[in-house]
């Protein structure tokens, strides 16, 4: 693919047309700039963005976000919706991490203050958070206990005191999303949950204590609890081991399921069923409880994260050390949602694959406080730089289905960062930057160097032009847990 | 007979070949481990299965389907179980269903670097060539 393939729509905004591939159903509407497109088109990123085009039942267009980046299937930074309920769901289309999410917690310590103590919140948030290859969660719960975490998501966690109110306010589907049914989960994918709830595991998920360094948008700010020097907690994990088995177990059965719908597909990944057949009610279902457990996970990680903040601060402060959610977003899910799509309202499953919802103000399922400024987006760089957050518009709802960016979008293949750089170095490097490490493996803490992603605020710059999110804050790393 | 990594953005690929089916199967489990970092306990140790054997019956609506199979089943048991399996006596049985039937003998894990979520399908064609069989397998990580 060529830059010459490409319709240029504006500086931001660049489309490829279905007359690009006779098997295309909808364009493809790429967000970038020419300077990021162009690095885009040198992995197969928008190759499987046209396959995704393919997909049955798809309205509008696929959307790639700036951070978008060569994945299986679907590109990570994909966007895709299916109109409900003849349409399809593919559960290569959502990914293998179900509900893979960031939350924020946000705290009103003073980053100079907390100086003194910041090598006991690092040891403490590693001790008390459990990450790395196999780690098994802060709790073990038994199979009845496991299908309410199923039901109910993070309210679970708040019946067990290990979440408040205000953290379900402020999480997106309010950490329970409806339809989720535990049958239609293997008893696999639940063996593999039940060990591993209030766990980080390994990869690219970590939690990272950040400094407030610059607000842009002093009332959303405000309205966050976002305030400039002090400390907020990033945490970004999924739904391990049980959504991993969740997604293998239902792209394996739907092998057959495209079979029996005639459904012919470029890539076998991309495999999907409609979400009116019992196999696409089923995967819906399972999906659904994936994404509860993610929640509740979540949930219970910012517990620990609250515990350590306590230990560490409480002794030193009279207050302020009280880690308050802002809010918690999936980046992989598939959502039933009704948007305006070529001038009528549609109800949709929209699959966001390595994209954020990103509602605007007004928009259903934001907590009253949210209203008025738009749902909170939380973008992740990578290791090391700057991470963001942003808010839904009025523009990201009738653009790109209430959608935008999830982190940085890698550009340095694992191998070559695994051979390119040293993790003790790198561990050097981030501390004389004054960033605490507590990693479990040095090899795993190469592969995730900021040279292997993109820059983030090139890719905040771009949704932020195009109008489909607008920054509140920047936040600038001190602390990084990674298993 | 082997494999080898190739370069992917995000996750991670294998390159494998043999000169036959079953073959092929065990030179990608041996590439998913290598990939994985995962080594054997060399003692018996303390693991109530060191040493014992497991049959493997799989099913797959096809060669690939099978191939995935076989493999996710590998990583259920290194990450559930913390075993290794050393899969000997491999027949790979074409039909409705493809069958896979052998031998596992359940070895401990030493050592896991890295966790591999899932075993995926992205453009995975089993093809036949002069020297036998070739595919290309994408894992997510």
């Amino acid at each position: 693919m060529k830059l010459k393939d490409f319709i240029k729509i504006g500086d931001y905004e660049w489309e490829i047309p279905t007359s690009f591939r006779k098997d295309m159903r909808v364009p493809v509407r790429v967000f970038a700039s020419e300077e990021l497109l162009l690095e885009v088109l040198e992995d197969q990123s928008l190759e499987q963005a046209v396959n995704a085009a393919t997909l049955p039942g798809l309205v509008g267009r696929v959307l790639v976000m700036p951070d978008v980046h060569q994945g299986y299937g679907f590109p990570i930074g994909g966007v895709a919706a299916t109109e409900y309920p003849h349409g399809v769901i593919s559960p290569g289309a959502i990914g293998y991490d179900i509900n893979c999410g960031v939350r924020l917690l946000a705290s009103e310590i003073e980053y100079e203050a907390a100086l003194p103590y910041m090598d006991t919140l690092a040891t403490l948030l590693n001790e008390y958070c459990p990450s790395g290859v196999g780690s098994e969660g802060v709790v073990k719960v038994s199979a009845g206990e496991l299908d309410k975490v199923l039901r109910e998501g993070a309210r679970w966690a708040l019946q067990q005191g290990y979440a408040t109110e205000n953290d379900l306010q402020r999480t997106e589907e309010f950490g329970m999303i409806e339809g989720a049914d535990p049958s239609k989960v293997s008893e696999r994918a639940r063996q593999r949950g039940r060990e591993q709830i209030g766990s980080l595991g390994a990869g690219n998920h970590f939690i990272e204590v950040d400094v407030i360094e610059q607000i842009f948008d002093p009332r959303a700010a405000a309205v966050m609890g976002l305030r400039e020097g002090c400390l907020a907690v990033q945490i970004h994990c999924g739904s391990r081991g049980l959504g991993h088995q969740v997604c293998t177990d239902y792209v394996q059965s739907f092998q057959q399921a495209v079979k029996r719908y005639g459904i012919q597909l470029p890539d076998r990944e991309l495999v999907c069923a409609p979400m009116d057949s019992p196999e696409g009610q089923d995967y819906l279902k399972a999906m659904r409880a994936a994404a509860n457990f993610a929640f509740a996970n979540r949930q219970l990680l910012a517990h620990s994260a609250r515990r350590a903040f306590e230990e560490t601060f409480a002794p030193h402060f009279k207050k302020g050390w009280q880690l308050v959610q802002v809010y918690d977003i999936a980046h992989n899910m598939g959502k039933i949602e009704t948007h305006e799509i070529e001038g009528r309202r549609v109800k949709v499953c929209v699959h966001r694959k390595g994209a954020t919802r990103a509602f605007g103000p007004g928009a259903p399922g934001l907590p009253p406080e949210y209203q008025p400024i738009g749902q909170p987006v939380i973008i992740p760089g990578s290791m090391g730089t700057a991470s963001w957050v942003l808010v839904g518009t009025e523009e990201s709802m009738s653009r790109s289905f209430g959608s935008t960016c999830h982190g940085a979008g890698r550009v340095m293949s694992r191998a070559k960062a695994k051979k390119d750089i040293r993790g003790e170095e790198l561990r050097r490097k981030l501390e004389g930057e004054g960033i605490k490490v507590r990693a479990g493996s040095l090899a795993g803490l190469a592969e995730e160097a900021p040279q292997a992603y993109k820059n983030v605020d090139r890719v905040v710059e771009t949704v932020s032009q195009v109008g489909i999110a607008r920054k509140v804050a920047r936040l600038r790393p001190v602390a990084v847990i990674k298993g | 007979m082997g494999y080898r990594e190739v370069p992917h953005t995000a996750d991670w690929a294998l390159h494998v070949w043999a000169p036959d089916l079953p073959g092929l199967f065990l030179e990608a489990a041996r590439g998913m481990y290598a990939l994985a970092g995962a080594q054997p306990e060399e003692a018996a140790g303390t693991h109530e299965a060191a040493g014992a054997a497991r049959r493997l019956e799989i099913q797959g609506a096809d060669a690939e389907s099978l191939l995935v199979a076989f493999l996710s089943e590998l990583l259920y048991a290194q990450e559930q179980e913390n075993l290794l399996l050393e899969v000997s006596d491999l027949q790979i049985l074409p039909g409705d269903p493809w069958r896979l039937i052998g031998t596992a003998k359940l070895r401990p894990l030493h050592r896991l670097v890295k966790a591999i979520k899932a075993v995926t399908f992205h453009n995975l064609a089993i093809r036949q060539t002069g020297q036998g069989y070739e595919t290309e397998i994408v894992f997510d990580v």
